[in-house]
């Protein structure tokens, strides 16, 4: 069976690892290199962008996350999860840095503040409709013709449609939160790629 | 791969939950201003609550504490990327309304500013904006999540730098929830009784175990072991107030925190990080105290 992983520094962590729980997985909660270490694949949550970062930085995770991710270990990130996977940050911290494992800018809180956090029904490539959580969400801007879209969002903003949900080879990034939800087939998917 | 929807729904309790949910494992820090608000960022903060005095200040000063200046507010908002906070006086649904309209992400409806209403908190579920709430035990968490309250926070004694009244705060309603969960279910409507607290919200932690929102600690956090004792005991995020920037070094002491606050069980980086930090602020023995911020919300 494979183990799965979930970042353990900052986030709403448990609801990832109540849905892989549920789906039968082994789950590692990671927040030292040895955890890094002993999982076939990682989930990185919603949480603040700038604390997780800075959580990498001081627990010496970050480097050894970048190597796995040179190794194509499959990643999944939502949220800030996107935001430290993607290769541009806009509206972020001046110094704020990212993986670049997804040839993707996005904007942070880019659909508002909290009062403009919401919940939009979503179809998923592969999996069909399910439920939308947006949380001071990052918006996915731009994409590289590498970059394969699973689900995308006309807000009603004038802006069109624009992705929420992105693949690059082993790299995942949603913009939403299906942890939040009792839908797992966004997680069945991923998992069902490994 | 079309999904051309837009008939979004903002203000639900879903979203409003989801934040807070968000913020768990984190430090959300009192700033009262921007140089405070970009240590806060810098040190690795989920949040900073902005306003005027810290509680040891308006402890000091005496006086009626209110909701904090608009501008200083935005410029707080303008300096940081992490989410901002603000506090409204309980009772005082024109302070939210206000607040509201500056889009700051929480509310915190707070016993450290004066109460605006002796008998009625401010009717939460009519805002998009979520609000935190403090408690001290569980019928008054529940009541103010019947009210609307998407977080609860241990009230602890503010400004004190003192840890003690937070800890009796949460191991209160970590008994009392433990008592819910284990209650036959003839038993819940005598219980909601003695906890005067809403059946329905009753029997949701008699099922879940805990709260239907998460629970952080406040009030008097100000050390990075204050902060491990906390969330060992349950609570899942901190506010810290004072504790920051009347310490020795506020930066080292916010990063501490943090680093806390993340490896809270492993003692071994909790002792790393405590290690010659300088001097926590002086703080208060709660038994002196004139005025018991605690004791307002009803």
């Amino acid at each position: 069976m494979k183990r799965i992983g979930v970042l353990s520094l900052q986030g709403d962590v448990s609801e990832h690892v109540a849905m892989l729980n549920t789906l039968g997985c082994e789950v590692v909660k990671v927040r030292t290199l040895e955890q890094l270490d002993s999982v076939d694949a990682l989930i990185l949550p919603g949480g603040e962008s700038t604390t997780i970062a800075h959580l990498l930085v001081t627990s010496g995770l970050s480097d050894a996350l970048a190597v796995k991710l040179k190794e194509e270990m499959p990643v999944l990130g939502t949220c800030a999860g996107l935001i430290l996977l993607s290769s541009e940050i806009l509206d972020g911290r001046s110094d704020q840095w990212s993986y670049g494992a997804l040839s993707v800018s996005v904007r942070r809180n880019g659909y508002g503040r909290q009062i403009a956090s919401f919940e939009s029904e979503l179809d998923v490539q592969g999996v069909g409709r399910v439920p939308g959580i947006f949380i001071r969400a990052p918006r996915i801007e731009r994409v590289s013709e590498e970059v394969e879209v699973l689900a995308t969002l006309d807000h009603g903003d004038g802006a069109g449609e624009h992705p929420v949900f992105v693949r690059q080879g082993h790299v995942w990034g949603l913009s939403f939160h299906p942890e939040l939800s009792s839908d797992t087939r966004v997680h069945e998917l991923f998992l069902n790629s490994l | 791969m079309s999904s051309s929807i837009s008939s979004s729904t903002t203000g639900t309790a879903l979203v409003k939950r989801g934040f807070a949910d968000m913020l768990r494992g984190g430090v959300i820090m009192d700033v009262v201003n921007q140089e405070q608000a970009k240590i806060a960022e810098d040190a690795g903060a989920v949040a900073v609550m902005a306003l005027e005095r810290v509680p040891a200040d308006i402890r000091r000063d005496g006086g009626v504490a209110r909701m904090s200046d608009p501008l200083m507010i935005q410029e707080i908002q303008a300096s940081v990327t992490i989410p901002v906070m603000a506090k409204a006086r309980i009772g005082h649904f024109a302070e939210a309304q206000i607040l509201q309209a500056l889009d700051v992400d929480y509310i915190d409806e707070s016993e450290v500013l004066t109460p605006a209403d002796e008998e009625n908190h401010i009717d939460k579920w009519a805002f998009t904006v979520p609000f935190v709430c403090g408690a001290t035990n569980l019928g008054e968490a529940l009541r103010r999540i019947g009210e609307g309250a998407c977080l609860i926070r241990s009230k602890g004694e503010a400004g004190t730098g003192n840890v003690v009244e937070a800890v009796r705060h949460l191991r209160t309603i970590n008994a009392q929830m433990r008592r819910v969960h284990s209650a036959d279910a003839s038993e819940l409507y005598s219980l909601a009784k003695d906890l005067q607290a809403p059946l329905a919200l009753v029997r949701e932690v008699a099922e879940l175990g805990k709260l239907p929102v998460p629970l952080f600690c406040a009030g008097g956090i100000s050390t990075p072991a204050d902060a491990s004792l906390v969330l060992q005991l349950g609570a899942e995020a901190v506010f810290v107030g004072s504790g920051i920037f009347k310490s020795d070094e506020p930066v080292r002491m916010a990063q501490a925190i943090v680093e806390a606050a993340t490896h809270f069980e492993d003692a071994s980086v909790v002792a790393k990080v405590s290690t010659g930090l300088g001097a926590a602020m002086k703080g208060w023995e709660t038994a002196s105290l004139e005025q018991r911020l605690a004791e307002r919300g009803w």
